[in-house]
């Protein structure tokens, strides 16, 4: 930390995560299992919670990482304003981040990645360390908070945060039928959202009023009908190309346009090239030398 | 020094490409020793321009086999430093790698080679209705690969994100000689998120080789608006009221009075030149929003005092976007050179900080012009002076060190878009403390353990064993 003074929590974080033995953050417990189980001897912290900062105008919103992804839901909402973070219930914002799945919205939305401007982490040596910066548009050095999210804590454990805001829209509306999901993202302008399980297909609308009812009647068009939500999503998250190869068993979801598909039984998929495999060993051994940090958990088993 | 046929880095180099391809003729070393920005002093080694994955990884294996750094470079119009070469390193230029390679118009995804130049992209998928969104103001001549190395801007990324936001997949030669691809095409792979810690990395991590970008649908409608102040509190003060009331268009530029006067002089945009600044407004996507956004834009404007112009047509938004983008030519009407500065300042902040950079300038009896990414709080004042005049650089250079301070005073940052490179490398620990520059070398490491990939820019000299207290030293010379 250098013009950005920490505050005494996030200090009492530092000094509860420690410079010594396995360590690991725990959020709502909403996906705890993902990414691998802790063991059992692994100490548990709790990061800080609540808002710290939030001026509407700036758009963005500083948070401890602790803080329910509910109670910023409702802070933003105040002031018409949301984040880009799948608000579930129990769910918090640093354990969101550390997780790192993405909202249903993130086709029209954009990713859950690019919500984190800045990060404030205790590392594996018990320091605090910043990364990014608290602006909308920065590229002050190198992009650490695109690796810390959805890195399962591994490298860090998320203390606090700031998160770029939006205005929530004037109207949004659900849409639902057996109709083609790459036939309607080619008709549609800009949808949130647009889901497919195989036969049907789910559709999401968000802005202005007179725009989200003509492109209703569009997808109406094309064979949609109102409806009130999405579907719940499957428990495990696979690359879409895994749904190609091998038997399909159980039911799946596909996140249209991110790349992203829900199955209900977990599945294989295609290792990873093992450069890849190198860089994550690679950058685990600099971040955290000794393994403390999350221990057993592995961002390349994440599902 | 002098590289001959039979110096064995050559000998090796030229192996793996054909002799016109690795060039090191003094003038071509010469170009190749600096980029778009004011540094002098940077000194090219041999200049590869290969034409495929399998080249780049033999340059970088001769490179290591020699002990000698390796610089990648796109269109050398970075204006941070960032592909200036220190002390002879191997450069490898991708210029000569530009075709499109794919589209997938349904995905919306295309793969490029990283030498193509950025508004040819956007040319070329024109036909179906797509775009590559993030548009510099040098995007008729900067590269992808560039713009991956820097996370480039531009005026459209107010609403859409720079260049991170819209690279879903990059292929990399590693300076191990590895090619790797980091994210995925699709979208989404499981794992750290790597493509994101590389874009934007300025070569310190790896050699570009290929990209899969995202591609944006184009807006069925668009509205773009000119709005004229008295003052230029007036036209901070309206950029702040409009992302306050929750409208986030797809850009908001700023010009202040001596640059309207310089691009209508130079281009004739049909800018007021008796308005204090003018800001453009341009919101795009579904039509009812777009009339709403537009009206609420303009009534904010009013409300200062200011006056509205809406582009009734295709040409004439055209034409305001041609006196924005034409700004930095229309400088040398004006002095023959200038320096670019690119902060970023909390959006609410906005005024105040202009106010402080007209009276650092005055302080140092220099001119100045803002135009600049105000919507997301990019601030860009150019510096205008004479490299004749004795003693006039470290001027400039007091005036730039003042309002970066400024800028960090209020919780902004170093860099919005340009990068960090040789410029701004020993400002970094004053928005950086040791533990956050030591997490940054560390990226580096995992990446590129023995520093050989463009080794001297970003990072402080020390950061990566936290001494970073004493600001280390640029290469002679390099301060122009």
């Amino acid at each position: 930390m250098s013009s950005r003074e920490a505050s005494a929590d996030l200090e009492s974080f530092a000094a509860e995560v420690g410079s010594d033995g396995p360590v690991a953050v725990v959020g709502g417990r909403t996906h705890w299992e993902i990414g691998g189980q802790c063991p059992n001897e692994t100490r548990l912290v709790r990061a800080p919670s609540g808002v710290r900062d939030f001026d509407p105008a700036d758009m963005t919103i500083r948070v401890g990482a602790g803080t329910p992804v509910e109670e910023l839901d409702a802070a933003l909402a105040e002031a018409g304003q949301r984040a880009n973070l799948p608000v579930a219930p129990g769910a918090t914002v640093g354990g969101v981040l550390a997780v790192g799945r993405d909202d249903v919205h993130a086709l029209g939305r954009g990713r859950l990645r690019d919500a984190l401007l800045e990060a404030v982490y205790v590392a594996d040596d018990g320091r605090l360390v910043t990364a990014g910066g608290p602006t909308v548009k920065n590229v002050s050095g190198f992009d650490l908070c695109r690796l810390l999210a959805g890195s399962l804590g591994t490298l860090g454990l998320l203390g606090e945060v700031i998160l770029r805001t939006w205005p929530r829209p004037a109207a949004q509306q659900w849409l639902a039928g057996p109709c083609d999901p790459v036939n309607l993202r080619r008709s549609m302008y800009w949808p949130s959202s647009i889901l497919w399980d195989g036969e049907m297909t789910w559709v999401h609308l968000e802005g202005h009023e007179s725009d989200v009812k003509s492109e209703a009647e569009l997808a109406r068009s094309l064979g949609c009908e109102p409806t009130g939500g999405p579907p719940p999503l499957p428990a495990y998250r696979v690359p879409t190309g895994a749904l190609e190869a091998g038997q399909p068993t159980g039911s799946y979801l596909v996140q249209i346009g991110t790349g992203m598909a829900y199955v209900s039984e977990p599945r294989p998929i295609p290792d990873a090239d093992p450069a890849v495999v190198t860089l994550h060993k690679r950058l685990k051994s600099e971040f955290d030398p000794r393994g403390r940090l999350n221990p057993g958990r592995d961002p390349l088993a994440a599902r | 020094m002098k590289f001959r046929k039979a110096d064995p880095l050559m000998r090796d180099l030229r192996r793996v490409l054909p002799s016109d391809r690795v060039r090191v003729a003094p003038l071509e070393r010469s170009i190749m020793g600096r980029d778009a920005s004011i540094f002098e002093g940077g000194r090219a080694g041999p200049v590869c321009f290969p034409i495929s994955t399998e080249e780049v990884q033999g340059c970088v294996d001769a490179a290591r086999r020699h002990g000698r750094a390796v610089v990648p470079r796109g269109a050398g119009t970075g204006l941070a430093g960032g592909a200036v070469p220190l002390e002879e390193p191997v450069v490898v230029v991708a210029t000569k790698m530009n075709r499109l390679l794919s589209v997938d118009a349904d995905q919306r995804v295309a793969w490029v080679q990283p030498g193509m130049i950025n508004l040819d992209l956007s040319r070329a998928l024109a036909p179906y209705g797509l775009h590559f969104a993030p548009d510099p103001s040098s995007q008729q001549v900067c590269s992808l690969g560039g713009n991956v190395g820097t996370n480039a801007g531009g005026p459209h990324c107010l609403a859409l994100g720079v260049t991170s936001a819209h690279v879903l997949a990059a292929e990399v030669v590693l300076m191990s000689g590895e090619s790797v691809v980091l994210g995925d095409a699709d979208g989404w792979t499981p794992g750290l998120d790597l493509r994101g810690a590389y874009v934007g990395s300025e070569g310190m991590l790896g050699i570009t080789t290929a990209i899969a970008v995202r591609l944006t649908r184009n807006p069925p409608a668009v509205e773009t608006l000119l709005l004229a102040f008295d003052s230029v509190d007036a036209a901070a003060q309206t950029v702040s009221a409009v992302i306050a009331d929750g409208i986030v268009p797809a850009a908001i530029e700023m010009m202040d009075k001596n640059i309207i006067w310089a691009v209508e002089n130079f281009v004739g945009a049909g800018f007021p030149t008796d308005a204090a600044a003018v800001v453009i407004v341009e919101v795009d996507g579904l039509p009812g929003g777009v009339a709403a956004e537009a009206d609420r834009v303009a009534e904010l404007a009013v409300e200062r005092e200011g006056s509205v112009r809406r582009a009734t047509d295709d040409e004439e938004r055209a034409l305001i976007w041609k006196g924005r983008k034409s700004a930095f030519g229309a400088i040398a009407q004006i002095k023959p050179n200038y320096y670019l500065h690119d902060t970023v300042v909390p959006r609410t902040r906005l005024a105040e900080v202009m106010n402080q950079v007209y009276e650092i300038v005055d302080e140092h009896d220099l001119q100045v012009m803002n135009v600049f990414h105000a919507g997301d709080g990019n601030l860009h004042p150019l510096l205008l002076y004479d490299a004749r005049e004795p003693g006039i650089m470290e001027r400039v250079h007091a005036a730039g060190s003042a309002i970066i301070e400024a800028s960090l005073a209020v919780g902004g940052v170093l860099s919005g878009e340009h990068g960090i490179g040789i410029e701004k490398r020993d400002f970094m620990p004053l928005m950086f403390g040791e533990a956050d520059l030591d997490a940054q070398a560390r990226l580096r490491r995992a990446f590129d353990p023995e520093e050989m990939a463009n080794p001297g820019k970003v990072l402080p000299t020390g950061a990566s064993c936290a001494e970073v207290n004493a600001l280390g030293k640029v290469p002679e010379g390099v301060w122009g």
